[in-house]
C-alpha cells in the first residue's frame, strides 16, 4: 500500500497550473482583445500610473515646496479663459500652486497610499485567510467571526475609526509620512476581509485535495505547503479582488482626506485638493476643484472598468 | 389497413397538424436548423408520443407549436394549424389568447414550474381568469373542482398550499391542473414524468391519458422514454436531429421498427422478455446541430448505410401503418437485404 | 420561529457587546481621559484623585461593566470640544441624519427598481444602455464628489437650491423637521440625492440582474405558456420574486446610507450627526465618538435583524424551513 499510493498519486501530485499562468493564456488576451472598452480602461490606467510615477519630472512645479511658489500668480485660470498664463495651463489655486503641477503630484500620492493600503490589506487577509482555512476549529471560527462582525460595517466607517483612534492614542500630533502609514493602515484594516474569506474557502477546497495529502506524507511542514500549493490556486480571485479594492482604496483616501482626517494640505491627495478647492466653487475659481476631481474619477473609472472586466474574464461566478 | 391507419393524419378534421415545420436560431456561427420539415398530426383524444434522444428537437417542436420560440429562435417555415385554423403566423397578442385557453403545456420540472411565492389557488385562479369571464368565486370553485379533478386530496384545503408544500407528484398534478384550467384542445406535455419518483411516474401517465380521454383532448407527449411512450401513447413520432424519422402506431413502431435508428432505439429498451446483456446501444453520438452530415442525418451511425444514404435527404415514405423516412425502404430489395 | 428570533437576537447582542467593547477600548486606552479634564498645570496627587474618582483604578472588567451599563442608559460621558452631553448632542442631531437617510433610501429605492425594471424588459434598447452606463458611473464616483458636481450645478451655476444646511426647520416635541417648510424640503433634494445614488445604482443592477435571472426561469415560461397576459408576468410573477433579494440588499443598504451620510453632511453641511462625528474625529473627542460608533452599530444590528424577519414573511420557502428548525 505504501509504496503504491506515490505511485496513484502521481498524476495529481503537483499543484494544477497556477491561476497566474491561465491567466496570461490565449483565453484572457482574447477576450480583452474583442472588449473595446477593457482596452480603454486598461490605456487610461497604464497613462494615470505614468503620469503618477513621472510626476516630480513633467509637473512644471513642484507643489510641495513652498519657495516655488508665487502669491502673485495665485488664482490664475486656465489658459483658454483669457487671463491665464504659462507654464499654468489649467489655473492656479490661491497660494499660487500651479493646478497641473498639484494634481500630477496628488495622483501620485493617491496611488501610493492606494496601492500601499491594498497590499496591506492583501495580506492581512491572505494571511488570516490561510490561517483560518488550513488551522479550522476554533481559530477559523475566531478570524470568521471578527470577519463577519467587521463586514456589516462600511469600509469608510472603519477607516475613519482606526485613523480617530490612532490620531488619540498619538495625540493628534503627526508628520506627513506617519499620517500617509496611518492611512495605508486604516484602508488595510478596512478592506482585509474579502481576501480572508476568498482565500479560505479556497484553502478548504484545496486542503482536501491529493496533492497536498501527498505533500504531508512527504513532510512539508504547514508554511511551505500553504505558500507553495495552495497559495498559487488562490492569485486569479485575490487580483480581481486586489484590482476593485484599489478602485475603493483610493476613493477611501481621498474621502477621508476631504472629510479633514487623511492627508495635511501640505502633503495633498486628490481628496484633499478638492477639500481645499471645495471652498472656491462659489467665489468662480471653479478650476482649483475641478481638475483635481476630474483626475480622481477618470482613475477610479479605469481602474473599476479594468476590474469589472477582469472579473468577468476570469470568473463570472466571483462575486 | 387502411389509410386512417398509417402515420397521416386520422381522417377527421386534426386538433393540431403541423405540417414542414422549420425552426431556425441565428448565432453568432451563422443559422442552426433545429427542426427541419417536421409533419405530423394528433386528433381528438389521441396520445402522439414524441421521442428521441435530448437535442433531437423534441422539446423545440413542442415549444414551436405553443408559439414559446425566443429570439434568437424562429419559425422559418411550415405551418402549424390548431383545429384547422393557422396559429403560427398569430400576432402575439393573438398568440397569448391561444396558449393556455386552447393549448395547455406541461414542463419536466413541477418542483420549478410553479412560482414559488403564489399560493397554488392564486395560480390556478389567475389563469381560469385571464380566459374565461369566470367570477373570482366561480374561478376559485373550479379551481377546487380541477384539484380534486386531478387527484390531489382536500382540495378546499391544499388549494390555500404553496407549492413547496407539495410533494414532487403532487406538485405536477397542480401543474397538470393549471394546463387543464381553461379547457384546452391540446396539451404539450414535455417530459412529464421526467424528474418525478419511478413509483409516482405511472400515476401521472395514468392520470394525463385519463383526462386526455375524458376531455377529448389531443395529447403530445414529449419524452425519451420509450416505456412512457409504449404504456400512454396511440400513436408515435421518433425523432432524429431535427427531423422525423419514423411515425406510425405505437404497437407498429414498437413492436416493429422500420428506420434503423427506431430500430436502434427499441433494441436500447430493457425488457423482461430479453436478457439485459443483450441491451443494445447505436454507437456514436447524434451530430449537433452544427454538424448535421449531408443526406440523411442518421447515415454516420446507420449500420446499414449505403451510397445515396450520404447524398439524398429521405423523405418520408408510407410502409405499411408507418411513415418512415429511409431509403432503405424506397428500394424494397435493398430493405429485406 | 420564537427560537429562531431568539437565536438572531442572542447573534446581534453579541455584536453590539464586541463594537462595545471597542468603543470602550478607545474610550479607556486612547489617551489619558484625566488629560482632557483638567488643566495642563494640574498637580499630580489631584490627578490621581480624579482617577480614583473615575474608576480608572477599578478592574479592567470592571470598568468596562460601568460603561456599558452608562451606555444602556444613554450615558456617554461629556463630549471634550463641547463640554455637553454626549447623548444631548447626538439627540439633538439624529433628526436631521434620518430624515435625510429616510429621503435618500426612497428616492434610491423607488428610482432604483423603476429603472431596474425597465432596464430588464428593454434589454437592448438605446435608454437601458445608457442606465447600464450611467450607473456604472455612479457605482465608480466617490459620493463627495458627486455632491460636489451637483452643488456646482443646480446651486452655483442654476442656482435652484440651497447648497448647505437644512433651512428652516419645524420643532416637534425634541424633534426637529425639515418636512414642513418649503426651505426645508428645497434644501433636503440634493443631499438625499447624493445620499442615495451610490445605493440607487447599486438597487438597479440588482434589480435588473435578479429580473433577468427570474425571466428565464422555469415558473415564468409557465406563466406564459398559461397565456398570461405580459403585464401580469412582468409585474405580478417576475417582479415578485426580483423583490425578495432586492429587500434584504436595501435593508442592509439602509445601514449603509446612515454611515455614508457622514460624507453627504459634510459635502453640505448638514448638521447631522456624522458631521458631529467628523468634527470628533478631526478634534480627538473620544467620547462622541465612542458613543456613534455604538449608535450606528446599534443601528445596523437592529437593521439586519429586521430585515432578516421580514424575508421570512416575505419569502413562504423560508418560512417553512424556519419553522422547521425551530
Amino acid at each position: 500500500m505504501a509504496t503504491s499510493a506515490p505511485a496513484g498519486l502521481a498524476p495529481e501530485a503537483g499543484p494544477p497550473p497556477s491561476r497566474l499562468a491561465r491567466f496570461l493564456d490565449s483565453d484572457l488576451l482574447a477576450s480583452f482583445r474583442r472588449s473595446r472598452l477593457a482596452m480603454a480602461a486598461f490605456a487610461a490606467t497604464v497613462l494615470f500610473f505614468a503620469l503618477a510615477l513621472l510626476a516630480p519630472w513633467i509637473s512644471p512645479q513642484n507643489p510641495y515646496d513652498p519657495a516655488q511658489l508665487e502669491l502673485m500668480n495665485a488664482n490664475l485660470p486656465p489658459i483658454w479663459a483669457g487671463d491665464g498664463q504659462a507654464p499654468f495651463w489649467i489655473g492656479t489655486d490661491d497660494q499660487g500652486r500651479d493646478v497641473l503641477s498639484a494634481v500630477f503630484y496628488g495622483m501620485r500620492l493617491s496611488l501610493i497610499v492606494g496601492v500601499l493600503g491594498v497590499a496591506v490589506s492583501g495580506l492581512i487577509g491572505i494571511g488570516l485567510g490561510l490561517v483560518a482555512g488550513y488551522a479550522g476549529g476554533w481559530v477559523d471560527t475566531a478570524i470568521m467571526r471578527v470577519a463577519d462582525v467587521q463586514l456589516t460595517f462600511p469600509a469608510i466607517l472603519i477607516a475613519l475609526i482606526v485613523d480617530g483612534v490612532a490620531k488619540a492614542a498619538l495625540g493628534g500630533h503627526m508628520d506627513a509620512n506617519a499620517q500617509i502609514a496611518l492611512i495605508v493602515l486604516a484602508i488595510g484594516l478596512s478592506f482585509w476581509v474579502q481576501y480572508a474569506r476568498t482565500v479560505r474557502g479556497s484553502v478548504m477546497v484545496e486542503k482536501n485535495k491529493d496533492y497536498v495529502q501527498a505533500g504531508r506524507l512527504i513532510g512539508l511542514s504547514a508554511p511551505v505547503i500553504l505558500t507553495r500549493h495552495i497559495l498559487p490556486n488562490v492569485t486569479g480571485p485575490v487580483f480581481v479582488i486586489a484590482t476593485i479594492n484599489l478602485a475603493l482604496a483610493i476613493i477611501t483616501e481621498a474621502t477621508l482626506s476631504f472629510l479633514g482626517t487623511g492627508l495635511p494640505e501640505t502633503m495633498p491627495s486628490l481628496g484633499t485638493l478638492i477639500r481645499t478647492g471645495n471652498r472656491f466653487l462659489f467665489s468662480g475659481e471653479w478650476w482649483i476643484v475641478a481638475f483635481p476631481g476630474l483626475a480622481l474619477a477618470g482613475l477610479v473609472l479605469a481602474i473599476n472598468l479594468l476590474g469589472d472586466w477582469l472579473r468577468d474574464a476570469l470568473n463570472p461566478k466571483l462575486q | 389497413m387502411t389509410r386512417t391507419q398509417t402515420g397521416d393524419a386520422p381522417m377527421t378534421e386534426p386538433v393540431l397538424s403541423v405540417r414542414d415545420l422549420r425552426v431556425e436560431f441565428a448565432t453568432r456561427r451563422g443559422v442552426l436548423t433545429a427542426i427541419d420539415g417536421v409533419s405530423f398530426a394528433i386528433g381528438r383524444g389521441e396520445v402522439l408520443g414524441v421521442v428521441g434522444e435530448s437535442g433531437a428537437g423534441k422539446s423545440v417542436t413542442g415549444s414551436a407549436v405553443i408559439g414559446l420560440i425566443d429570439p434568437p429562435g424562429r419559425i422559418a417555415g411550415g405551418e402549424i394549424r390548431l383545429g384547422g385554423e393557422r396559429i403560427d403566423d398569430l400576432p402575439p397578442e393573438a398568440m397569448r389568447r391561444v396558449r393556455g385557453r386552447r393549448i395547455g403545456m406541461i414542463f419536466q420540472d413541477p418542483l420549478t414550474s410553479l412560482n414559488p411565492l403564489y399560493r397554488v389557488g392564486r395560480q390556478i385562479e389567475e389563469t381560469i381568469r385571464t380566459h374565461t369571464d369566470l367570477s373570482a368565486r366561480a374561478a376559485r370553485q373550479r379551481a377546487v373542482d380541477l384539484l380534486a379533478e386531478v387527484g390531489i386530496p382536500a382540495p378546499e384545503r391544499r388549494i390555500d398550499g404553496f407549492p413547496h408544500e407539495f410533494s414532487g407528484g403532487m406538485r405536477q398534478r397542480v401543474v397538470i391542473a393549471l394546463a387543464l384550467a381553461a379547457e384546452p384542445e391540446l396539451i404539450i406535455a414535455d417530459e412529464p414524468t421526467t424528474a418525478l419518483d419511478v413509483s409516482v411516474q405511472a400515476q401521472i401517465i395514468t392520470l394525463l391519458k385519463r383526462l386526455g380521454r375524458d376531455h377529448g383532448t389531443a395529447v403530445m407527449l414529449i419524452t425519451h422514454d420509450m416505456g412512457v411512450i409504449a404504456e400512454a401513447a396511440d400513436r408515435v413520432a421518433v425523432m432524429y436531429a431535427g427531423r422525423v424519422a419514423e411515425i406510425g402506431p405505437v404497437a407498429a413502431v414498437v413492436g416493429d421498427p422500420l428506420h434503423p435508428y427506431a430500430q436502434g432505439l427499441m433494441g436500447a429498451i430493457p425488457t423482461l422478455a430479453h436478457d439485459a446483456d443483450r441491451l443494445a446501444q447505436i454507437p456514436g453520438a447524434m451530430p449537433r446541430l452544427s454538424a448535421i452530415p449531408p443526406g440523411c442525418a442518421f447515415n454516420p451511425r446507420c449500420p446499414r448505410a449505403f451510397a445515396r444514404c450520404t447524398v439524398d435527404r429521405p423523405e418520408p415514405l408510407a410502409v405499411g401503418s408507418h411513415r418512415v423516412a429511409c431509403h432503405l425502404y424506397d428500394e424494397p430489395g435493398k430493405a429485406a437485404a | 420561529m420564537l427560537a429562531f428570533i431568539l437565536r438572531r437576537v442572542l447573534q446581534s447582542v453579541g455584536v453590539l457587546l464586541a463594537v462595545g467593547l471597542i468603543a470602550f477600548a478607545m474610550f479607556r486606552f486612547a489617551g489619558d481621559p484625566v488629560n482632557q479634564l483638567v488643566a495642563p498645570d494640574t498637580p499630580y496627587a489631584e490627578r490621581l484623585q480624579i482617577r480614583q474618582s473615575l474608576g480608572l483604578d477599578d478592574p479592567v472588567l470592571v470598568q468596562f461593566a460601568r460603561y456599558a451599563g452608562n451606555a444602556l442608559r444613554g450615558r456617554f460621558g461629556n463630549s471634550y470640544q463641547f463640554r455637553q452631553p454626549v447623548s444631548t448632542l447626538l439627540a439633538e442631531r439624529m433628526p436631521a441624519t434620518l430624515e435625510l437617510a429616510l429621503c435618500a433610501t426612497v428616492f434610491a429605492l423607488v428610482v432604483g427598481i423603476l429603472m431596474g425594471v425597465y432596464s430588464a424588459l428593454h434589454r437592448d434598447g438605446a435608454l437601458a444602455k445608457l442606465l447600464q452606463a450611467v450607473s456604472l458611473v455612479g457605482v465608480s464616483l466617490p459620493t463627495f464628489l458627486i455632491g460636489i458636481l451637483l452643488i456646482f450645478l443646480f446651486s452655483v451655476t442654476l442656482g435652484w437650491l440651497p447648497s448647505y444646511g437644512r433651512g428652516d426647520t419645524v420643532r416637534l416635541g425634541w424633534w426637529t423637521t425639515g418636512f414642513l417648510t418649503a426651505s426645508g424640503l428645497r434644501a433636503l433634494v440634493l443631499p438625499s440625492i447624493t445620499l442615495g445614488l451610490f445605493q440607487m445604482t447599486l438597487i438597479m443592477r440588482l434589480v435588473r440582474a435578479e429580473m433577468l435571472e427570474v425571466l428565464r426561469t422555469d415558473y415564468i415560461r409557465f406563466a406564459r405558456a398559461r397565456g398570461l397576459t405580459t403585464r401580469s408576468i412582468h409585474f405580478g410573477h417576475a417582479l415578485k420574486n426580483t423583490l425578495v433579494p432586492v429587500i434584504t440588499v436595501a435593508g442592509l443598504q439602509l445601514g449603509s446610507i446612515i454611515a455614508f451620510s457622514i460624507i453627504t453632511e459634510t459635502v453640505f453641511q448638514w448638521p447631522g450627526m456624522g458631521l458631529l462625528f467628523v468634527q470628533a474625529v478631526q478634534n480627538v473627542d473620544v467620547p462622541i465618538m465612542a458613543a456613534y460608533l455604538l449608535l450606528v452599530a446599534l443601528i445596523f444590528v437592529s437593521i439586519n435583524l429586521v430585515v432578516d424577519l421580514l424575508y421570512t414573511v416575505v419569502d413562504p420557502r423560508l418560512r417553512l424551513s424556519v419553522r422547521r428548525a425551530a
